[in-house]
C-alpha cells in the first residue's frame, strides 16, 4: 500500500495572518488515481492545493504547521527548490489565463525556460501535451494564432496542456471546469481519466456530481477540517459522517 | 420650466467644461495665428531646418534648438527610463509592504517639487560637478538630462507600476505554478503583458522632458549652436521662448510663437501615440 502513496499530508495547519484556515489535516493521496478534495467555498480546499506547490507563499503573513511529503520528502525542506517543486506539481486554475501570446508559445514557454531542449524536441513536447489535453485536433492548423482567440473550454485545455508540457508528476485542478459548458467539461474529464495512467491527479471539483463522476478517492473538507476521506463508494454512497452525507445528498452547500 | 430646472446642473457643468475646452481652442488658435505668418514668410523648410537663429539679422532657423530639445529629452530618457522601470518593478513585485508605503508617497512628492528648485539645485550641484570632473562649461546637455531624468521619474514610475499591478493575477500565478522563477515570471510574462502601459509611461515621461522649461533654462547653457558632445551647452525650443519672450517684438515675437507651434505639434504627436498605445491595450 505505501508504495502507492504519492503525497502524504501530516498534521497540516495553515494560518492567514492569525486566522486558522486549515486544522490539523491528515490525508494520503494515491499515485495514478484521481483524488477529489471537495467541500463548500472557504472550506480551505484552495488553500490546501496552493500549499502543495507552495504557491500560497505569494501571500504575505502566512504560517504553516505540520508537514507535506511528496515521495517521502518534505516540500518544506529548505534545500528543495520551489521552482522544481512547482514543475513537479503542476496546477490549473479556476480562470484559464493563457498568456497573450500564440497557442504554441503558451505551451512551449515552460519547457523552453526550464530545460535545455532543442527546437524539435520542444515541438514534440508541445504536440504531445496538446494531444494529452485533447486539444491537438482543434488547434493543429493554427498553432500560431493568439491563445485569446480560443473558446473558454479550449483555453482551459490549453492551460492543462502547458502544465503537461512540463512533464509533472502531480496535476492539480482547482475548480478548473467551473466556468465551462458541459461538453468542454466532459472533454476535460475524459482526458483526466486517460492522464491518470501517468500522473497523480488532484481535483477540487466545482460540484459534487463532478467529484462522483471522476474520482477514485475523495476527501470532504468543511471549514478547514477534513471531515471524511475514502474511496468514491465509501464517501459518496455510504458516508460515515452525517455532514458528508448532508453535503453529498445536497441538503446543504 | 420644470424641465429646465431639472437640467440646470447639467447646463452649469456643460458651461464649465466648455470653458476648459475653449481655453485650449483659444490658446491653440492664438499661437497658430501669431506664429503661422513667419513660417510662411521664411518658408517651413528654412524655419525648421535653418541653422542660424539671429533675430536681429532676420534669420530664423530653429534646427539647432530642435537638436537641443531632442538630445536633452533623449538623455533624460536614457537615464530616467531604466531607473524608473526598475523602480516600478521593485515597488510592484519585490518591495515589502512597509517599503511601498514609504516609497510611493515619496516618489509622488518628487513630482511636487517646483521645477525652479530642480534647476537651482542642478546649477549649484550638478553643473560644477560636471565642469570640474568631466570638463566643458558644466552648463550642458548632460546636466539638463540628469535633472530632467529625475523630474520624469514620478511619471514613468507611477504609470508603469499601475500597468504592472493591473495585470490579472492569474498571469503571475500561472507562470509561477509552471515552475518559472520570480524573475523569469517578471521578465517573460509580466513585462511583455504590461508592455503597452510601460511604453505609454515612457512616452509621457519624454513628453514631460520636452515641455519642461524653467529647470532647463537654468542649466542647459542656452547657446544657439550645434552641440558636438553631451558636455556642450545647447538651447531647447522651450528655453528659446522662455529667454527671449521678455524683449521680443514684431517678427521676432512671431518667430517665438512659431517655435511654440513646433513644440506643440511634437508633444501632441507624443501624447497621441501614448493614448493610442494604451487604448490598443484596453481593447484586448
Amino acid at each position: 500500500m505505501s508504495e502507492n502513496i504519492k503525497i502524504e499530508i501530516k498534521n497540516f495547519s495553515f494560518f492567514y495572518h492569525k486566522k486558522q484556515v486549515i486544522y490539523d489535516l491528515n490525508l494520503k493521496i494515491r499515485k495514478n488515481e484521481i483524488t477529489s478534495i471537495f467541500g463548500p467555498a472557504n472550506g480551505g480546499v484552495t488553500t490546501l492545493l496552493r500549499s502543495l506547490n507552495r504557491l500560497c507563499e505569494l501571500t504575505h503573513d502566512i504560517r504553516t504547521e505540520g508537514d507535506i511529503l511528496i515521495d517521502g520528502e518534505s516540500i518544506f525542506n529548505p534545500d528543495l527548490s520551489v521552482t522544481d517543486l512547482r514543475r513537479k506539481v503542476g496546477m490549473v486554475f479556476e480562470i484559464p489565463a493563457p498568456l497573450p501570446i500564440s497557442i504554441y508559445d503558451n505551451v512551449a514557454y515552460g519547457p523552453k525556460l526550464s530545460k535545455k531542449k532543442s527546437r524539435s524536441q520542444i515541438a514534440d513536447v508541445v504536440e504531445q501535451a496538446l494531444k494529452q489535453a485533447a486539444l491537438w485536433d482543434e488547434v493543429k492548423e493554427r498553432l500560431k494564432a493568439p491563445a485569446i482567440s480560443l473558446s473558454g473550454g479550449q483555453q482551459q485545455r490549453l492551460c492543462i496542456a502547458r502544465v503537461l508540457a512540463l512533464q509533472p508528476e502531480v496535476i492539480m485542478l482547482d475548480r478548473a471546469c467551473s466556468g465551462l459548458d458541459p461538453i468542454s467539461t466532459a472533454k476535460i474529464e475524459e482526458s483526466l481519466i486517460n492522464l491518470k495512467e501517468e500522473f497523480t491527479i488532484i481535483i477540487a471539483p466545482h460540484n459534487v456530481q463532478q467529484a462522483i463522476r471522476i474520482s477514485d478517492w475523495a476527501a470532504f473538507m468543511l471549514m478547514g477540517h477534513l471531515i471524511e476521506a475514502g474511496t468514491n463508494t465509501e464517501v459518496f454512497s455510504s458516508p460515515k459522517d452525517q455532514r458528508t452525507n448532508d453535503y453529498v445528498t445536497g441538503r446543504f452547500g | 420650466m420644470r424641465k429646465f430646472k431639472e437640467n440646470l446642473p447639467g447646463y452649469i457643468f456643460l458651461l464649465l467644461a466648455l470653458s476648459s475646452i475653449s481655453a485650449l481652442a483659444l490658446i491653440t488658435g492664438f499661437i497658430v495665428v501669431r506664429g503661422a505668418p513667419i513660417i510662411t514668410d521664411v518658408g517651413l523648410k528654412e524655419f525648421v531646418f535653418g541653422m542660424s537663429w539671429a533675430p536681429s539679422l532676420g534669420e530664423y532657423g530653429i534646427f539647432p534648438m530642435i537638436i537641443g530639445t531632442v538630445s536633452v529629452a533623449l538623455g533624460a530618457g536614457l537615464i530616467g527610463v531604466p531607473i524608473g522601470i526598475c523602480c516600478s518593478i521593485f515597488l510592484s513585485e519585490f518591495a515589502p509592504p512597509v517599503i511601498t508605503t514609504i516609497f510611493r508617497p515619496a516618489i509622488q512628492l518628487l513630482a511636487g517639487i517646483p521645477s525652479v528648485v530642480y534647476g537651482f539645485w542642478g546649477l549649484i550641484f550638478i553643473v560644477p560637478f560636471i565642469r570640474d570632473y568631466l570638463g566643458g562649461p558644466g552648463l550642458s546637455i548632460l546636466a539638463a538630462s540628469i535633472i530632467l531624468a529625475i523630474m520624469i521619474l514620478p511619471t514613468v514610475i507611477s504609470i508603469s507600476e499601475v500597468s504592472l499591478l493591473a495585470l490579472p493575477k492569474q498571469y503571475k500565478e500561472g507562470a509561477l505554478a509552471l515552475g518559472l522563477t520570480h524573475w523569469q515570471t517578471i521578465r517573460f510574462v509580466m513585462l511583455p503583458a504590461a508592455k503597452s502601459g510601460i511604453v505609454a509611461a515612457v512616452i509621457l515621461g519624454i513628453g514631460r522632458a520636452i515641455g519642461e522649461t524653467m529647470a532647463v533654462i537654468m542649466i542647459v547653457g542656452n547657446a544657439v549652436a550645434m552641440p558636438e558632445s553631451i558636455l556642450d551647452p545647447v538651447r531647447t525650443l522651450t528655453t528659446n521662448i522662455g529667454i527671449e519672450m521678455g524683449y521680443a517684438t514684431g517678427v521676432h515675437q512671431e518667430a517665438l510663437f512659431a517655435t511654440g507651434i513646433v513644440l506643440f505639434i511634437v508633444i501632441m504627436i507624443l501624447n497621441a501615440t501614448a493614448q493610442y498605445i494604451t487604448r490598443k491595450k484596453s481593447k484586448k
